[in-house]
């Protein structure tokens, strides 16, 4: 009796693990569909101003005006097609650096770890440098170096962001290398390229998507705080950084101008978070109950 | 051991060589700084003459010999704005940084740590569900936002806090606020998680078993043992607590030097973000070897292997 009342428990337990990975997913696939379906879903034109109706207050407000359901900001741009389209921005740089640090950090930890000698110590300590910055501090920097704009801030994003998978992908490598498998495929004379592709990189894949995930969520964090100081994505082009940059200086009284696309990258690193969570819970046995 | 630390030293050198790199290798992404310092209507020569006397001139090699050897010596330059030294400008403003970043961690400790426990003690009940979700929330906040939102709600809504600026106590409650939320999450959980494992071991069971109160064996058995990696972890988050500063002074207006940094990037005031990125990633690099020494003395196997 008590053993089923045990397993129950269990059980459910893992269904409301399982269910907050859902949830995430549900809201990361929500923003990935707006951000898909921008020229359809939006009202009006994100970059059209129309300085008659500026600072319209959004639907909570009863002086709203219909034709604009979030309000509209400082130049009178509707804030809900900005939103929408600033959906597009976050998740394209969020998923360009994200991918570009994961195959940069996963070739340098798997070179690292795999090989060691000369080359390890090489990249160990590249990884311990670049780990030493207060990682926004040097993201401010380049970006103030090199200027802002997109094709710059995926660039500056993309190639700082490696170390964390490199130190991640190193310390796993290493500790695979000597498992059993992975000595009886080099004994039965597999070369090194194919035993890291076909043994290694496999056993590996867990780890780097549960990475992956929150690195997503970082990145966009990152982007949107960048734009936020005007060193990344540049007005007129909607990103909810700079909208939220846009609407700090009214936030005495207009004070959703700066909530509004705040929550909207809340909601979306939210979402991603939870889903690394789920995911995290459903690939690795050994957290499950931690 | 004498030999680990020996490595260790070497080590955070060759760290410290790499971002004198990347700091010097920031100069010259920048705009040149001959442009930035001379008003648009000076003459060619006025150019050449500034460039020979800042020895921009000179091959790339010699300036950053130049460089290092500055940095060495604590010489990052005059600050084009100010006018003084670089260094001094940063080491200002630096009591104010880590009053701020202090403050912060102080209070995610004294909320993170009980939380911990507590979600220990009451496994997969309300209490450890409700933890959680409070540590998924901080960790997926943005920082800048969550700042953002705290002056809303307790500055201009409520009236309660100032929403910028320092001077008083009262100042400093906000930003301090934003920065334990951002470190609570990691700090919560790995004390969740090693207390967890701490409880289920022998030396607890003996300890209950020898009559000892529950708060005896929670705090003085336990905890005690379960803070070792939490105090680690803090010692290597310690550039995140860092960045987390940037991010908050930058919202508050806190004069520390973060925002010095910040303000310096839009004046183009190279010689002062140099200092401040180098004074930053020492500072960081001195928090991971101490704790890298402090964990090893702790740990009898690499203490004597």
């Amino acid at each position: 009796m008590r053993r089923d009342r045990k397993g129950y428990q269990k059980f459910l337990y893992r269904l409301s693990q399982a269910r907050i990975g859902v949830i995430g997913l549900g809201m990361v696939s929500f923003v990935l569909a707006v951000a898909f379906f921008a020229p359809f879903l939006s009202p009006q034109d994100p970059l059209e101003q129309d300085l008659r109706s500026r600072l319209k207050p959004p639907f909570w407000d009863e002086k709203n005006d219909y034709k604009y359901l979030m309000g509209t900001d400082p130049v009178g741009r509707d804030m809900l097609s900005r939103l929408i389209y600033g959906s597009r921005i976050s998740l394209s740089v969020g998923f360009l650096t994200m991918s570009f640090s994961a195959m940069l950090g996963i070739t340098l930890g798997i070179l690292a770890g795999f090989y060691r000698g000369l080359l390890d110590s090489v990249i160990s300590n590249c990884i311990n440098i670049m780990m030493s910055f207060p990682y926004i501090l040097l993201a401010i920097s380049v970006m103030a170096a090199t200027g802002p704009g997109y094709k710059n801030l995926v660039m500056v994003l993309g190639f700082t962001g490696w170390p964390i998978f490199a130190r991640l992908v190193r310390a796993e490598v290493i500790e695979l290398k000597n498992r059993d498998f992975v000595t009886a495929a080099r004994a039965l004379g597999g070369r090194n390229s194919g035993v890291i592709l076909k043994h290694i990189l496999p056993n590996l894949a867990s780890s780097i998507i549960v990475l992956s995930t929150f690195e997503l969520a970082r990145m966009i964090i990152r982007e949107s705080f960048l734009s936020f100081l005007g060193l990344g994505i540049q007005p007129p082009m909607a990103s909810w950084g700079g909208m939220l940059a846009e609407g700090r200086s009214y936030m005495l009284n207009l004070w959703w101008l700066a909530a509004i696309p705040g929550s909207a990258i809340f909601f979306t690193t939210l979402g991603i978070n939870l889903m690394g969570d789920g995911l995290r819970d459903w690939l690795d046995p050994h957290t499950r109950n931690r | 051991m004498k030999s680990y630390i020996l490595h260790r030293l070497f080590q955070a050198l060759i760290v410290i060589w790499g971002i004198s790199l990347i700091t010097f290798s920031l100069l010259h992404f920048f705009r040149d700084p001959v442009l930035i310092l001379l008003p648009p209507e000076a003459t060619k020569e006025d150019v050449a003459l500034l460039r020979r006397e800042m020895g921009l001139d000179q091959p790339i090699i010699v300036q950053y010999f130049k460089f290092m050897s500055g940095m060495a010596r604590g010489d990052f330059g005059k600050s084009f704005v100010a006018q003084r030294p670089a260094l001094g400008l940063v080491l200002e403003r630096m009591p104010m940084t880590l009053w701020l970043a202090a403050s912060g961690l102080l209070l995610a400790i004294i909320i993170s740590i009980p939380l911990g426990v507590l979600a220990a003690v009451r496994r997969n009940r309300i209490q450890d569900h409700s933890a959680s979700v409070l540590a998924v929330l901080g960790q997926a906040m943005p920082l800048f936002w969550l700042d953002i939102m705290l002056i809303i709600i307790f500055a201009v809504k409520l009236r309660l806090l100032p929403a910028s600026g320092s001077g008083s106590f009262r100042h400093i409650i906000l930003p301090a606020t934003g920065i334990a939320v951002s470190v609570l999450p990691i700090l919560m959980r790995l004390t969740r998680s090693r207390m967890i494992e701490i409880l289920s071991q022998d030396y607890i069971r003996t300890a209950r078993a020898k009559g000892l109160g529950e708060k005896a064996v929670l705090f003085r058995h336990a905890l005690r043992n379960a803070l070792i990696p939490v105090v680690t972890i803090l010692g290597f988050q310690f550039g995140m607590l860092l960045g987390g500063a940037v991010i908050t002074e930058t919202i508050f207006a806190w004069p520390g030097v973060a925002s010095l940094v910040v303000e310096s990037i839009f004046n183009s005031d190279f010689p002062v973000v140099q200092a401040a990125v180098a004074v930053f990633a020492i500072l960081i690099v001195a928090a991971n070897l101490v704790t890298d020494i402090a964990v090893a003395w702790l740990d009898p196997k690499v203490r004597f292997g």
